[in-house]
């Protein structure tokens, strides 16, 4: 077993010293840390502007255009995954539904014809203004069907029907790794652009 | 004098004064924001933008201003509708009046007559300057008062009682300046500075008097009610005199905290860092200590002189901007303690050592 190395915060409070409380010394100090990353970003920027490279001058993102990466396992917005001919993996057997701590799943079953499935969603709603964004459903679905690897996070609607994704949508949404990384065309679409695919292509 | 010069000369050194307080004080705003920003790792504002171009987030001062200019200007539901709005006048009015008495130049000759840069060439400038100061302190009273909205008026009460406390201390703090060069006149002070210590050290107040630097500059940043010393305000979590405020209003009252900080920075520069004064800069040309001349014609010298003030102003503004970017508020007893038992006897003090020093060597 390692040793656990505990602080006690009380005993690392201590008199100050004189020159401590007389306050300058260490206003001083402050001053010299804050006036260095002034001058050393100044100076980044300005080599920057020559096209010299440096070291980042800045530690955050110009958002729109540059994203911050996010990790492979980020729970973003929703999508149906398809079979490789096209028609839909859920078979609607109401998992995710069940599980789902918001109540934001909304799932319509109809009977197929095929007997390896049975089942299909005829509708396949999520109101994503519900939504906790937890996975559970992700977790829950045994066909491997909803999956939350959009990317997508910017997720905004002007009213509240507007936040509820039927089943074209969320089954026209393609994983990260197939959309690219064009994060600005993506923020200027709205999530109804991606409703592509006009119907279920039922297998016969 | 010709009487048509003489009105050219104080309209445009009036231009001049007030044209660079108020384009430096719009400076300011984009200034804190990337100095800020520069020093805390980040980009800053520079999303305004004019045809695509956005030159470093400057035209945030143009968004800014349209902004404030363009928001509905509420008045509270007050009986002093005129005091309400006269407020915010007196504030910036004051600030920018104390301008009046900075000596920016020496002097130019046009036509064979002299022109001292400096708009009121009075011989009571320092009382000129603490009068301004003092009455500035009515914009923010009659703001706090006339906003009928108790929490202004509680605003109001702790900046007047905190511009009061520090304005004794910059007093003091000056009448060590006022024993050593013996004038009330900002001009002769400069001037007075142009002298050289020991025959190489220009003689500035800051080496004459470092204590009363020091101090000058500690209470003139409190004077201009920022961080750390911003109790009457408290944007973060107390409200201030001027919550009842709106539109532009507001906004000359933020101008008038950033034309004093410039004033503060003028008038450290004037008294302690030789004003308009280059080191080994006579007249003539650049007189070094060492030996060696480089003659200047005398308008180069005046260019010089002028480029030398704006400059050490503009350093002491990014000073002010740095300390109010790295400390943290005070509280209000440490405020007053920092005041009334630190700098008002160490001013006293300074003034008392001075006055010994200057006696002894007068003898």
């Amino acid at each position: 077993m390692g040793r656990v190395n505990v602080i006690n915060v009380s005993e690392r409070r201590r008199e100050l010293t004189f020159l401590e409380r007389i306050y300058v010394v260490e206003v001083v100090r402050g001053l010299a840390i804050t006036a260095g990353h002034f001058f050393r970003n100044l100076i980044r920027h300005t080599l920057r502007l020559f096209g010299i490279k440096t070291a980042e001058p800045a530690a955050t993102f110009q958002y729109p255009e540059v994203r911050r990466p996010a990790a492979p396992r980020l729970r973003s917005l929703h999508r149906l995954a398809r079979h490789p001919d096209g028609t839909p993996r859920c078979v609607a057997c109401m998992m995710c539904e069940t599980v789902c701590p918001a109540f934001c799943i909304f799932i319509k079953a109809e009977e197929v014809d095929d007997p390896n499935i049975e089942k299909r969603p005829k509708s396949f709603d999520i109101d994503i203004g519900r939504c906790v964004f937890c996975g559970f459903c992700v977790e829950a679905c045994p066909e491997d069907a909803i999956r939350m690897d959009t990317g997508i996070t910017e997720i905004g609607s002007l009213s509240r029907t507007g936040m509820v994704l039927d089943i074209n949508m969320l089954l026209s949404l393609p994983p990260k790794e197939e959309r690219g990384d064009k994060p600005v065309d993506f923020l200027q679409k709205r999530l109804v652009d991606y409703n592509l695919v006009p119907e279920i292509q039922a297998k016969t | 004098m010709n009487l048509g010069l003489e009105i050219g000369a104080a309209v445009g050194k009036t231009l001049f004064i007030i044209l660079f307080a108020l384009s430096l004080g719009g400076l300011l705003t984009w200034v804190e924001r990337k100095q800020s920003a520069l020093m805390q790792d980040r980009i800053g504002a520079n999303r305004a933008s004019i045809l695509g171009l956005r030159v470093w987030g400057l035209f945030h001062i143009i968004a800014d201003s349209v902004k404030m200019f363009m928001k509905e200007d509420f008045v509270p539901n007050t009986p002093h509708r005129i005091i309400h709005g006269l407020a915010p006048v007196l504030s910036l009015f004051f600030a920018l009046l104390s301008f009046a008495v900075i000596p920016f130049g020496n002097a130019i000759t046009i036509a064979g007559h002299r022109i001292g840069l400096q708009v009121l060439d009075v011989n009571i400038g320092i009382l000129f300057v603490f009068a301004m100061m003092s009455v500035a302190v009515y914009g923010i009273v009659l703001a706090g008062w006339s906003s009928n909205n108790n929490f202004s008026l509680l605003g109001s009460i702790r900046a007047s009682a905190q511009m009061i406390s520090y304005e004794v201390s910059i007093g003091m703090t000056l009448v060590g300046i006022l024993l050593i060069f013996q004038t009330l006149s900002l001009q002769e002070i400069v001037q007075a500075q142009g002298g050289l210590l020991f025959g190489f050290l220009p003689a500035w107040g800051v080496i004459l008097q470092p204590l009363g630097f020091f101090l000058f500059l500690t209470a003139g940043i409190a004077e201009t009610k920022r961080i750390p010393f911003d109790m009457p305000e408290g944007e973060s979590e107390i409200i201030g005199f001027f919550v009842e405020y709106s539109s532009m209003k507001f906004g000359m009252f933020m101008f008038a905290e950033f034309v004093g900080q410039i004033l503060i920075a003028s008038l450290v520069t004037t008294f302690f860092f030789g004003g308009w004064q280059v080191p080994y800069l006579a007249d003539a040309g650049f007189a070094f200590p060492w030996g060696g001349t480089i003659p200047m014609s005398a308008w180069v010298v005046e260019s010089l002189r002028v480029i030398s003030f704006i400059g050490k102003v503009a350093f002491f503004c990014w000073l002010q901007m740095l300390i109010r970017w790295t400390l943290p508020r005070f509280r209000f007893d440490q405020l007053m303690n920092l005041g009334w038992k630190v700098l008002l006897p160490l001013s006293l003090v300074n003034a008392v050592v001075t006055a010994i020093v200057v006696l002894w060597i007068g003898q």
